[in-house]
């Protein structure tokens, strides 16, 4: 069966322990977990965490209600297969001798992002936007020197009915 | 009213109908013995943690309750996990309370400090550190609410030293209400017409129940389903005596040591209604191969359950008692006598296969059979007595040969598999039922891995009795190193072992030896029908396998047949 990336988001207690309860569900069952991400909500005893992970349909459906099952996770949806926006976003330490750059600046326009950070010898960029944006922001940048990069995972909303 | 948290525990448990705590005392639980000798509660001193773990769980089990332990921290808190896990595994209520150190020392590495509820984190239905004394009444209901409700299971909860021991006024929490834990009970009704449509529609079904049947107290509705539809039942070894043993419609059990019946019904049925069952490995052998031609009902309160191993045709989650009641409503209008028509050569086709390969061995004039041990147990108890079992032959030959009736009788470590599991969990049922005659069907091997609780036994006066089988072998491994890897019997000799009659009078309790065949009935006797702790040794077999046996991995309708 073909295994597919799934956007799982759902909504937890926020108290110590739980990311950990979550955590060993997926290393405990062997699930693969592509990328986490959690923060408060606006309500400060609920965490917001979305979990990208490789999946077939069925195992899918069993992580659900693995998640489900949890007593501190409140609900779990999946956003793959509806519609939604997802954003990741990177800082991307970049070496910017004096000829790269004007180079640099123009793939900055181009994409959207922005120098946060300046130095003698490298940019500091900040950049959001789907997976595939960073990936080609990635390889642009690659040729010229990427010194570190820090990337945060997916975080995602379901798009409301227009 | 102002109170400290040994107080306020003492109180909640109260209130929660606790009458009973295995336990073992240490450093930072003193001040909460101290409490727990003001009440009336019972507290058993084990001689082990995973003893008391272990007697919770046998406890829970015989009485239909939520059993209770109580450990310190460290070593305490970690010699519970073994019998935190076979409880979990198996979906039995059990509270474990364990001491913690105090709040500030918690992270130091300070003395008998470790994070019990980081280790028992995959192994506990939920478990709780408790930060506050004001929050400890109402987690101690959560925690009894959480381990009875849906799918039962252990939860275990932390208490550090300075919680138990601060003062504060309690405020006794009236219900317990969890946002995100909302068990459903009642079956969608639609799903259940379809069920009872497959039912009628069926030329060869059969009902295939688990402990989840027994856990529901759902065995009667179970009993007068599989009668109206007139269904063949087998269980798995969780689902022993959810079904009585002695019906014609009785198929014995299913999978790895099921009888041949069983098996093949499942490798032939049309239609499988499985009720209160997780397909374990050991149930289904190779799952492509498992019930290949049927359809699969599959009704079960934990939705995760659900199409995790087999592909179901029609899932139901809820209770399985009331899911059972609503199909008997359902179905109260079925023709019997058309369906009975119908599956003629279904019922025909079984009656053949129970005559092919029945459960069988050949006693010997001069060495004592292990199966004719159990067989003389089922005969001299009339099959009424509780059996609590260790792990390996012992377990399979009482899962076979005794044939039950009734449910919560049937007392075994069956998803986790816990050597040492007998003993313990004997005394928490004797306890539970102390009218009753409990019996723990045991190996020389598995005893020795808990059998200090034989003083708690003496101690508290319980006349738990010890079916020893002993064939000086670890036998289950013995019989797969015969089997599989031909006969080189690596680490499962026990040619060393203590004498079991002179350990058991070392206890203070009465033991008892049988070496030959004709021996097996007066002993038998002499020691169920005493009113003290008893070891009964028998002297069987070396090399007796557990038949039939389907290999690991194998079709469960490939049977090695004896």
């Amino acid at each position: 069966m073909t295994e597919n990336k799934h956007v799982l988001s759902m909504l937890v207690d926020n108290e110590p322990g739980v990311l950990s309860r979550i955590a060993g569900l997926f290393s405990g069952r062997g699930y693969n977990i592509e990328s986490l991400c959690v923060a408060e909500t606006t309500d400060p005893q609920i965490s917001r965490l979305i979990i990208v992970t490789q999946a077939n349909q069925p195992l899918t459906e069993q992580i659900k209600k693995q998640l489900n099952k949890l007593i501190n996770v409140i609900k779990v949806y999946e956003l793959t297969g509806s519609e939604f926006v997802q954003r990741e976003m990177a800082l991307i330490k970049v070496n910017a001798k004096p000829e790269h750059r004007a180079e640099i600046l123009r793939i900055v326009d181009i994409f959207r992002c922005r120098v946060v950070d300046v130095g003698k010898e490298h940019y500091t960029i900040e950049v959001t936007g789907d997976e595939g944006k960073l990936a080609a922001i990635l390889s642009l940048m690659k040729p010229i020197g990427i010194k570190e990069i820090a990337k945060s995972g997916a975080i995602a909303l379901f798009r409301e009915p227009k | 009213m102002k109170l400290n948290g040994a107080q306020i525990l003492m109180k909640t448990l109260k209130e929660e109908g606790v009458d009973t705590i295995f336990g073992f005392p240490g450093g930072v639980l003193i001040n909460i013995y101290d409490e727990l000798a003001k009440t009336d509660i019972r507290h058993v001193l084990v001689r082990h943690e995973q003893g008391a773990a272990h007697a919770a769980d046998g406890y829970a089990r015989a009485g239909g309750r939520v059993g209770v332990c109580m450990v310190t921290s460290g070593p305490g808190a970690t010699n519970t996990v073994t019998g935190i896990a076979s409880a979990y595994m198996d979906s039995i209520p059990v509270v474990i309370i364990t001491g913690q150190v105090p709040t500030q020392l918690i992270g130091n590495d300070a003395f008998q400090e470790v994070d019990i509820v980081g280790i028992t984190r995959p192994c506990t239905k939920h478990n709780f550190l408790v930060q506050r004394t004001e929050d400890l009444a109402r987690i101690i209901k959560e925690a009894f609410f959480i381990a009875r409700s849906g799918r039962p299971g252990p939860v275990l909860v932390d208490i550090p030293k300075d919680v138990s021991n601060n003062v504060t006024d309690l405020e006794m929490p009236e219900d317990v209400a969890l946002r995100s834990y909302n068990p459903t009970y009642n079956p969608n009704m639609r799903q259940l017409k379809k069920v009872a449509e497959l039912i009628e529609e069926a030329e060869r079904p059969m009902i295939f129940a688990g402990g989840g049947v027994i856990l529901s107290k759902g065995a009667r509705e179970l009993t007068e389903f599989a009668r109206k539809t007139q269904m063949p039942v087998t269980t798995s070894l969780m689902g022993l005596g959810a079904f009585p043993g002695s019906d014609p419609l009785w198929l014995g059990m299913i999978g790895m040591h099921g009888t041949y019946q069983a098996n093949m019904c499942t490798g032939e049925c049309d239609l499988l209604v499985s009720i209160g069952v997780r397909f374990d490995d050991r149930v289904t052998g190779k799952t492509d191969a498992f019930a290949a031609q049927s359809k699969i009902v599959h009704i079960d309160i934990d939705p995760t359950s659900i199409r995790k191993n087999v592909p179901v045709t029609v899932p139901v989650v809820g209770d399985c008692r009331i899911a059972l009641e609503n199909l008997n409503t359902l179905l109260r209008d079925t023709d019997l006598g058309d369906l009975k028509q119908k599956r003629k050569k279904w019922s025909d086709r079984i009656v053949e296969w129970k005559s092919t390969s029945p459960l069988d061995y050949v006693q010997d004039e001069e060495i004592i059979k292990p199966q004719y041990v159990i067989e003389k147990l089922y005969e001299l108890t009339k099959g009424e007595a509780i059996i609590t079992t260790e792990v390996g032959q012992n377990q399979m030959w009482a899962a076979q040969y005794y044939h039950f009736e009734k449910p919560n009788h049937f007392i075994t470590s069956g998803g986790l598999g816990c050597m040492g599991f007998g003993l313990p969990a004997a005394i928490g049922a004797q306890i539970a039922q102390p009218d009753s005659l409990v019996v723990d069907i045991a190996g020389d091997g598995s005893i020795q891995m808990n059998i200090q609780e034989m003083c708690t036994a003496v101690q508290n006066r319980l006349p738990v009795k010890v079916v020893i089988l002993n064939n000086g072998y670890l036998g289950m491994v013995r019989q797969w190193q015969e089997l599989f890897f031909g006969k080189r019997y690596v680490a499962t000799c026990l040619d060393c072992a203590p004498d079991f009659v002179k350990l058991a009078e070392a206890y203070g309790a009465v033991g008892l030896r049988a070496e030959k065949p004709e021996d097996v009935v007066p002993v038998l006797k002499e020691g169920l029908f005493s009113p003290h702790t008893v070891i009964m040794d028998f002297r069987v077999a070396g090399e007796e396998s557990v038949y039939p046996m389907v290999p690991a991995g194998a079709p469960i309708t490939e049977m090695l047949l004896v």
